[in-house]
């Protein structure tokens, strides 16, 4: 198969992807239509389509995707970068390993969720309470991936960096880090989707404003087809994050091999 | 390009050298009583079967591993001590280019990269790898990252070079051409060479010397003096009678060697 064919194969299998989505709600809106199920109840596709573009407009949308994306992605970084560090100095130093194995092993279990009263009572309702159980929950994947990914990388690049005369930093720097680097992006990863729902979920109890607020007042009164724009735009958002990751996978990782 | 002379190779002195490791069935004796002065700029390879321990003897030397009981001496006349290892599996750092991979050496004892440059491009130059500079090391062949290898090696300007069968996951044509170049640098250079291989035919190419080890534990049984002068070609070489002789005196210390360890398996 040559090369061009192999690209249209490839551009043909995706639209097939988008056929059973489009499909089924292409179904929904038609059993809707035909009367089944009531419509104050369940929105046709059409309904909620026509709520997006009034939110939207509105300027609600917008302001609620900006609030909830700031929370996340300050969360997120909050929590996984300090996740990156003190998984590998685990890896590195057995000391730090001692310290915080039990740890992870007590907290990483518990549903981060279950910690916000706690949180709401240390920093009160403010924008820090939903960063910080957004960090919290970003944070034990990434730690845990790290550490494997340090903890694992091949003896035989450990041997040359000390064969070569590598100093701790320039070990931590240049060689572990690195190495560590394919799992920290598979804990990152994780720690992106945990960040999104622990941060709309976050929203539904301890929030005047964000998607997940959007959501559960919309339930609230009611106004279903606004809760199912709140959910579609979490989803679109899923999206384009994961997409946008792995184009930045792509660029930190150019030796990981296509 | 102004770089110092290269430096010549260490002489290396070792007495009674005993390693020892906890097994789960007691200590188990990998190195005992070795005994071996290795001369300044010599070529020394030594054969053995595998598990003789000849692995943990060059690591000990690389400094990557300790020895139970017993001295390393390197003396290496007025330059502190500095080896370079090259390994089986080329161990080019996957994140780095070559031209990083290659001035790993250099990066980590701290000299500036308008420094290293001329080094290392000087170092790839010996090796043939100048075209690939900026490729990653999955993006070459097999020989090719052990090329890389070995310029990372030399760029440091060790005193002593160690191999651990460097070319043995090579193809007969790429270890050849190797083989042949690494005696040329080796020639030009004055290094001192601790070249570890299983291969009669390769210890009989390149060597000065050729230790045979046998195991359980690990000792050096015999030391045999490789006669032919340098440049070697090892297809002349492979057909002269003394090549015949040396070859087969070789291999009657490893038959008796591995026979013995296989009795000891079957017993075992």
């Amino acid at each position: 198969m040559s090369r061009s064919q192999a690209a249209r194969q490839l551009r043909q299998e995706r639209l097939l992807y988008l056929l059973s989505p489009i499909g089924l709600l292409v179904l929904w809106e038609l059993a809707i239509r035909a009367g089944l199920g009531d419509r104050r109840f369940v929105p046709a596709p059409s309904d909620i389509a026509e709520r997006f573009y009034l939110l939207c407009v509105s300027g609600e949308l917008p302001w609620d995707t900006a609030v909830t994306l700031w929370r996340i992605v300050a969360g997120y970084l909050l929590g996984a970068i300090p996740g990156v560090a003190l998984g590998l100095l685990m890896a590195m130093w057995r000391g730090v390993r001692i310290v915080v194995d039990p740890l992870i092993a007590a907290l990483f279990p518990i549903p981060k969720l279950a910690l916000m009263p706690l949180i709401l009572l240390a920093f009160g309702f403010g924008e820090t309470s939903k960063i910080v159980v957004v960090a919290i929950g970003a944070f034990f994947p990434v730690i845990v991936n790290a550490y494997a990914g340090a903890a694992n990388i091949e003896k035989i690049y450990i041997d040359v960096a000390h064969n070569y005369g590598a100093s701790p930093m320039v070990m931590f720097t240049r060689v572990v880090f690195f190495g560590a680097l394919p799992l920290i992006f598979a804990g990152l990863r994780v720690a992106l989707a945990i960040s999104f729902i622990i941060g709309t979920a976050a929203e539904f109890v301890a929030a005047k404003s964000g998607i997940g607020y959007l959501i559960w007042s919309s339930w609230e009164l009611l106004q279903v087809d606004a809760m199912f724009v709140g959910i579609v735009t979490i989803g679109i958002l899923g999206v384009i994050t994961s997409t946008l990751f792995v184009e930045v996978e792509r660029l930190v990782i150019p030796w990981k091999a296509p | 390009m102004a770089v110092e002379p290269p430096r010549r190779g260490a002489r290396i002195e070792i007495k009674g050298l005993e390693r020892s490791f906890e097994g789960p069935h007691g200590i188990v004796q990998a190195l005992t009583g070795i005994d071996l002065t290795i001369a300044a700029g010599e070529f020394l390879c030594i054969v053995g079967p595998s598990g003789c321990g000849k692995s943990t003897l060059l690591r000990i030397l690389a400094g990557l591993d300790r020895q139970t009981s017993g001295e390393v001496e390197i003396d290496s006349a007025g330059w502190a001590v500095e080896n370079a290892m090259v390994f089986q599996e080329s161990g080019l750092f996957p994140w780095m280019s070559v031209d990083e991979n290659v001035g790993f050496g250099l990066m980590t004892r701290g000299m500036p990269s308008a420094e290293r440059a001329p080094r290392v491009e000087a170092a790839m130059r010996l090796v043939g790898l100048s075209k690939f500079r900026h490729h990653f090391p999955h993006q070459l062949s097999g020989g090719m990252r052990q090329r890389g290898a070995i310029a990372r090696a030399f760029v440091t300007d060790p005193s002593v070079l160690l191999m651990d069968e460097p070319f043995a996951a090579l193809d007969a044509q790429n270890r050849t051409i190797l083989q042949e170049e690494l005696v040329r640098i080796w020639e030009t250079t004055g290094k001192t060479v601790v070249y570890i291989t299983h291969s009669i035919d390769e210890a009989l190419f390149l060597g000065d010397r050729a230790a045979v080890m046998t195991a359980h534990p690990g000792r050096i049984k015999e030391i045999i003096d490789i006669p032919f002068p340098h440049p070697r070609n090892l297809m002349e070489l492979s057909v002269t009678p003394t090549f015949a002789e040396l070859k087969l005196k070789i291999w009657r210390v490893l038959e008796e060697e591995v026979n013995r360890a296989r009795a000891g398996e079957d017993v075992a």
